[in-house]
């Protein structure tokens, strides 16, 4: 069952790098944005909340796209980043960045909830214990929002495993280089005899997904252990 | 500046409006116990938090041992964790995610390089905490975690340590458990204390000094015997007024299980004490508890009558009156009806007898004075 081709494998290969390279490297921007959403007054709140949701209630095709003008060889960003040597147009990275931003509501919102379910009381007992802002943030905010955190990084992580339609819009569906498990299962859909394989991904996509929500939980039943709520 | 002025340990003066809630308070606290007393709403925990860096006033200026920390005229605001002032809060607070162990080293590890204060092992003796270490705050009974917030807050080296409430969220067992070890901290530790309570038996047992709030403003500041026994001003606060008096215990009768004590007011016998003979006590009369006589009392159930003379009479309300006894020089309260001060024909300097109910002392309100606070 499990003879898997080479394609197939690469397929699987890419996904779990891309994913993972989405995931990390959202989790310091959304840690940000999710502590700005969450603790901030600022005029435009409302709207940065609105922005980071916009993936997720917009069609992917469009944020494929609107990605395609924005980080396109030709594209606002794009042109520019290409200068210093980023290219993200047709590259793995592209498909990394694509997966990055429909992931991204999804951990801002599980980080923001966590923080801001953070007893303030507790911050500020340990101000008064002579922890400066920064101490307080990375002694008391960051340890008790971890579930919260790595609840958001597994979402956004199974995101991007799964992500298809703004990948496949902005860096098309090259075998190997932007061919994740989703656009190989596409592909194999689309091809006369491809069903075996498109079925043998289907399940490894599954049992991907899976082990990824199992960790997670068994993460955070650890964490809440930890921190007593268990 | 004239010589009699010292730098007060601490010294406040500031004024914040928030929505319908005005606060404009000034005073100042010297060494040892300072209870901050008044009903809930009074402004007291704003007052602490004022102190503390956690909010900032409208206007104002406080001093903590000399040093600004706030003046709203020349800009100077040191934020919280840079005012070395340790807070206990109603809720111990303690972090969740630390073992009792780090959450008492979580204040020490910003105070390291101070010299001054208090070893970790002296702290953990003092207020009982050894066997907890390695426990979770979770795991905790309340009295438990409000000792180790205590252990933290001391660890963490401050100047002046404020205590909100810390009492309150306790059954009275756990506060019994608690209430000695503050008693230590005030006269072992030789650290100013501010102490905020609603709790009469509480201010009456601990503080010194108190300062009474209400509504946003300082009602009165003086000796805690003193304030507490001034009855137009306790009348306005939820908590009963009554009298502080200073006693040494004299010797426990193990058949009625009553024990003597004596005073400046005289004898009186109150439910066993677990004390040694000659120890100084405190204790509180509550003026509610207290009834008057104009002749000496015969075949009356009470054992404790006190002689005394009518100092002043204050109208309480519409069928009540504070009439306050000076017993031999003690002063006594006794809350009367106005009738029972019409028939009696009650007036300063009238001599009376105060019958004070042997239940009326309250095993709370029954605390170790500072010995000096008898000699005098």
């Amino acid at each position: 069952m499990l003879d898997l081709t080479p394609d197939e494998w690469t397929a699987i290969g890419l996904s779990l790098k891309v994913a993972s390279v989405a995931t990390l490297a959202s989790l310091v921007p959304g840690l940000f944005i999710a502590m700005l959403l969450a603790r901030g007054r600022f005029p435009g709140r409302a709207l940065l909340d609105g922005l980071v949701h916009l993936p997720l209630i917009l069609p992917p095709v469009v944020t494929g796209y609107l990605l395609l003008l924005s980080f396109g060889r030709r594209g606002t960003f794009g042109a520019a980043l290409a200068e210093i040597g980023i290219v993200f147009s047709f590259r793995w990275t592209g498909a990394a960045l694509a997966c990055a931003i429909m992931g991204f509501p999804l951990m801002v919102r599980a980080m923001r909830l966590s923080i801001e379910a953070v007893d303030r009381r507790l911050e500020q007992a340990a101000a008064t214990l002579g922890a400066r802002p920064s101490a307080v943030f990375l002694t008391v905010t960051l340890p008790l929002a971890m579930p919260g955190i790595l609840a958001g990084s597994v979402l956004a992580f199974a995101k991007a495993m799964g992500e298809f339609g703004a990948t496949i819009t902005f860096v098309s569906n090259i075998p190997g280089e932007t061919q994740t498990l989703p656009s190989a299962i596409y592909s194999l859909t689309q091809v006369p005899g491809g069903e075996a394989g498109a079925l043998r991904l289907t399940l490894i996509s599954v049992a991907l997904s899976m082990a990824a929500l199992l960790v997670s939980e068994l993460l955070a039943r650890r964490l809440a252990r930890r921190l007593g709520t268990g | 500046m004239s010589a009699t002025l010292h730098t007060a340990t601490l010294d406040i003066d500031v004024s914040l409006t928030r929505g319908a809630f005005s606060l404009d308070v000034a005073f100042t606290a010297g060494p040892g116990l300072t209870a901050l007393f008044g009903r809930s709403g009074s402004g007291k925990t704003t007052v602490i938090d004022l102190i503390a860096g956690l909010a900032r006033p409208d206007r104002g200026r406080i001093a903590v041992a000399g040093e600004t920390l706030l003046d709203t005229e020349r800009g100077i605001a040191v934020p919280a964790h840079r005012r070395r002032i340790g807070v206990v809060f109603q809720q111990a607070r303690l972090m969740p995610h630390l073992s009792v162990r780090r959450n008492l080293g979580y204040g020490r590890a910003f105070a390291r390089g101070r010299s001054d204060g208090i070893a970790f092992d002296g702290v953990v003796d003092l207020l009982g905490i050894g066997h907890l270490l390695e426990r979770r705050p979770a795991g905790l009974s309340g009295g438990e975690a409000q000792r180790v917030a205590i252990g933290r807050a001391l660890l963490s080296r401050p100047r002046l340590l404020l205590m909100d409430e810390p009492l309150a969220a306790l059954d009275e067992a756990r506060k019994a458990e608690v209430l000695p070890y503050i008693e230590r901290l005030r006269d072992e530790a030789g650290l100013p204390i501010v102490y905020v309570s609603h709790s009469v038996s509480e201010v009456a047992r601990l503080a010194r000094t108190v300062v009474v709030l209400d509504a946003g403003r300082v009602a009165a500041v003086g000796a805690a015997d003193t304030v507490l026994r001034r009855a137009d001003l306790l009348a306005t606060q939820e908590a009963e007024a009554g009298a502080i008096l200073d006693m040494i215990v004299e010797e426990t009768d193990s058949e009625t299980g009553l024990t003597r004590l004596s005073g400046r007011a005289g004898r009186l016998s109150v439910p066993r004490l677990t004390r040694r003979p000659g120890t100084a006590v405190r204790i509180r009369v509550p003026a509610r508890d207290v009834l008057l006589a104009t002749q000496p009392p015969v075949g009356l159930s009470a054992r404790n009558i006190l002689e005394g003379h009518v100092v002043s009479i204050h109208a309480l309300g519409e069928a009540a009156s504070m009439v306050e006894i000076d017993c031999n020089g003690a002063l006594l309260a006794a809350r009367v009806t106005r009738a029972s001060v019409r028939d009696l024909a009650l007036a300063p300097g009238r001599a009376v007898y105060a019958v004070v109910k042997s239940v009326a002392f309250d095993p709370q309100g029954v605390g170790t004075a500072r010995p000096e606070a008898v000699e005098i």
